[in-house]
């Protein structure tokens, strides 16, 4: 049954993703790689990891997926009318799908081995996913953190700065 | 529950489909979708380690990324608008020059 399901929701990822390269219209291209972020969502809450589900919908869905369509509707961008180059579009593939199998080939030589830590679906049921990521965040993880305010700050002066004429 | 190795191939395959998108695509909005595409992959891949080696550090570094996204949405998307302004284009064959 989980099986089935998987399937079934990574076909509408992969064919969602298509979607996103192969579209003429960004519009469409937006609307799809939406679609693909649900998906995401989806294996995330199958991976018994409820928050980042959450997350992903609110901010990759929700905010920067909002912010896209707004540029692309702000800026007017039409459907390409341009016939793309043949050649790039040959060697951007090969390239593609050569590190693709690549990837899979490795992937599927190797073998999952070592260390098992303390999270388990008991133990996320038991004190809540939220609580461990918190945990996590603000201990182990809490310069990193700190540093994520500076690098957001960095991005809203630099995105105001860019985009405004005469400061 | 599923083997860990449907999860890691799914997202080989949407990587590569962002890169292919990257390499091919010449509108600069898509190309930055492929590139969160390719972002998304990557997360997919260290939620499903994180879930299968019972650590929960891969999460964190999720969160991490996302960040970086959406810092890199703001700035990209504000340098797209200049870039605009410029050229009436976002064509990335239009992109040669460094100063107008």
């Amino acid at each position: 049954m989980e099986s089935i399901f998987f399937f079934v929701v990574a076909a509408v990822a992969v064919i969602c993703s298509l979607l996103v390269i192969t579209c003429k219209n960004p519009i469409n291209s937006a609307l799809s790689l939406v679609m693909t972020f649900f998906c995401l969502a989806t294996f995330y809450v199958m991976l018994d990891a409820p928050f980042m589900a959450v997350t992903q919908v609110i901010v990759y869905a929700g905010a920067i997926m909002v912010l896209i369509i707004f540029v692309i509707m702000l800026l007017n961008v039409k459907a390409e009318t341009v016939k793309p180059n043949t050649h790039a579009v040959l060697a951007g593939s090969a390239i593609g799908i050569f590190s693709m199998f690549l990837t899979v080939w490795f992937l599927l030589k190797g073998s999952l081995t070592g260390a098992t830590g303390s999270m388990s679906p008991q133990s996320i049921a038991k004190t809540g996913h939220i609580e461990i990521i918190g945990k996590a965040l603000f201990t182990d993880f809490l310069l990193p953190f700190e540093v994520t305010s500076i690098l957001l700050l960095v991005a809203i002066i630099g995105a105001v700065i860019l985009a405004k004429k005469r400061i | 529950m599923l083997a860990l190795e449907n999860y890691l191939v799914l997202s080989a395959i949407l990587f590569s489909i962002g890169t292919i998108g990257v390499l091919t695509r010449r509108n600069a909005i898509v190309i930055f979708m492929c590139v969160e595409m390719m972002l998304n992959a990557v997360n997919l891949t260290l939620v499903a380690f994180s879930r299968y080696l019972g650590n929960i550090d891969g999460q964190v570094f999720v969160f991490f990324i996302m960040t970086v996204a959406a810092a890199e949405a703001a700035v990209g998307l504000a340098l797209m608008i200049a870039f605009y302004k410029n050229r009436e284009s976002i064509d990335v064959e239009d992109i040669n020059v460094m100063k107008l």
